[in-house]
Order: C-alpha cells, then structure tokens, then sequence
C-alpha cells in the first residue's frame, strides 16, 4: 500500500473500520480479549487450588469422593455441544436460518443438561456433608475449591446458555449475522475449554 | 453482512473428526487413571492430555488456527501468566515450612534456627 493511499484512508476515518487483528469485527477482538482475562480468572483460582492441595496432608482422592462416570457424562456433553455450536455456525456461513436455530438451540439443551447434572452431583455432595467450610472426607479446603471452581464454571455455563438464547433470537431476526453467531461460538468453546481443565485437575488428578 | 465472504475464507475443518479425536482423548484420561501409574507419572499424562484437547478446541473450534497470529499471542498471554502465578504461590504450598509457621504460631516471640 503506497503512503498516498494510507494518508487518505486516515483521512477518510478517524477510528479504522476493520481491526487489524480480526478484520472481520472489531466485536471478535473484543471477545477474544475478555476471554483472555476470563481466563486468568480461571487461571488463578486453579493455581490457588493446586497450592491449598499440595499444602494439604489429609487431600480426598477426588474420584473417591465424586465418583467419576456422571463427571465423564458431562464432559463428553460439553465436547458435543461444542460440535453442536460449530454446526449451527456452518448453518448460518450457508443462510439456512433453521439449521441455525435447531443446532444453536441443541447447543443451549446441552448446556442446559449439563447444569442441571451439576445440580444433581451438587445437591448429592451436600447432603454427604461437603460444603464451602466443612468435607467429611478430608481436608474442608477440598469443599470451598471444589465448590468455587465448578461453581464459577457453572456460572459462566449458565451465562452461555442465556447467550445462546439470545443469539437463536437475534439470529432468527436477521439482527445477527455468522460473525455474531461466531462470537458467542467463541464463548460456548472457551467454556467447554475451561471444563477440560477443571475436570483434569478436579476430578481425574 | 457486506463483507462475510472474505470474513472465513479458510477451508472449514473437519468438525466431527475432531469431536471423535476429543472423545478418545477424554475416555484416555479417564483410563489411564485407572491402571495405577505412579503419581508423577500419571500427573504428567493428564496434564498433556489436558492440554492436547484444550489446544485443539482453542485451534479448531475457535478457528484460532486460520487467524492472525497476533490473536494468537493474545490467547496465549494467560497461559504463561499463570504459569508465572503458580510458581509465586508454589513458597505458600510448602508443607513443611507452613505447618512450622504454624506451630510457631502459639509462640509469637520463639526464635526460629534453620
């Protein structure tokens, strides 16, 4: 590009209308850049945990305690509603608009499923004794992490599950196009990534 | 909606591949805790794991393969801080020295000799 060329493009706009990072929108950028603090939010109260673990004498063997095959159940939910939500922006890439909403919608029930399964093991895991302060299996450090860390990832999950209800909205209306389907996709695969590593460190470790 | 042709102009990947290789790696982690590894071991191999399908997602999934990498850097950004953050918290999760704090704790004006 000549510097002619660049001078009047300054010229013309004031702020550039393409990010240079995401030329698609600068939305994307922006997605991206809280999910990178999103993730040091995670970040911290796994590096939190795994001192408090190693600190600890009387750890619980996770699995002993939670079990490990409705955990794997949700995890493999999470993986498939990643492939739902790549599938409803596949729909969206060729303009079929009820493709689009039957995945976007299949990727919501996932996520739908998954926090009430979370609810269940919860629910379950209280009545046994484990609480924010106390855990009858160990160290109480055990239940204030464990309920913190899926309790914040619960959250985010709940959150996509309202933001995906609000793209088949907004998707259905025309007001949202693939590179808006894209930026929730962003954030339904970033809570997917996220449960990778809680289940790792968590439940398997 | 001017510009969405050039907005994906990569090749879209094989979804369901990846789905199928995202499986097998989880019911991997899931049976390798089982065959009684030694701790370090098994730690290793999980943590691997764990970050083999967590790239994936981030690559594939969130097309972070097909982007500029300055997005790339972005991502990245805080994985390395929190590897910096969990070796300043690594002093505070040395139990020897916590549970000697601790004891002295009940005498305030002991004087500690290493």
């Amino acid at each position: 590009m000549s510097v002619a060329t660049t001078m009047e493009h300054q010229a013309h706009a004031a702020e550039p209308a393409e990010s240079p990072i995401t030329p698609e929108s600068w939305g994307k950028l922006g997605m991206w850049i809280f999910l990178s603090a999103d993730a040091m939010s995670f970040g911290g109260l796994l590096a939190g945990y795994g001192a408090l673990r190693y600190y600890s004498h009387d750890w619980p063997r996770p699995m002993d305690v939670l079990g490990i095959a409705l955990t794997s159940f949700m995890t493999f939910l999470l993986i498939v509603s990643s492939f739902t939500m790549v599938k409803a922006l596949s729909a969206r890439r060729r303009g079929d608009l009820g493709q689009t909403t039957i995945y976007l919608a299949l990727t919501a029930l996932g996520g739908a499923i998954f926090l009430g399964l979370q609810a269940y093991e919860w629910s379950h895991l209280i009545h046994q004794g484990l609480t924010l302060t106390g855990n009858p299996f160990g160290s109480p450090l055990f239940g204030t992490t464990f309920f913190i860390l899926t309790g914040f990832h619960g959250m985010h999950v709940t959150a996509g599950v309202i933001y995906l209800v609000i793209t088949i909205f907004m998707a259905r209306r025309g007001a949202w196009g693939y590179n808006e389907v894209e930026i929730t996709g962003l954030y339904w695969h970033f809570v997917d990534l996220i449960w990778i590593l809680v289940f790792t460190f968590v439940y398997l470790l | 909606m001017a510009h969405s042709g050039a907005a994906h102009a990569h090749k879209e990947p094989n979804y369901f591949g990846i789905i199928v290789v995202l499986a097998i790696l989880t019911a991997a982690e899931i049976g390798v805790v089982f065959v009684g590894l030694p701790r370090f071991v098994l730690g290793v191999i999980l943590v691997v794991l764990a970050l083999w399908k967590a790239g994936m997602v981030a690559l594939y999934f969130m097309h972070l393969k097909f982007e500029k990498k300055t997005l790339a850097v972005i991502a990245v950004t805080p994985l390395i801080l929190c590897a910096l953050l969990m070796f300043a918290l690594l002093p505070d999760s040395d139990p020897e020295r916590n549970l000697q704090k601790d004891a002295a704790g009940a005498v305030p004006s002991a004087p500690q000799t290493h």
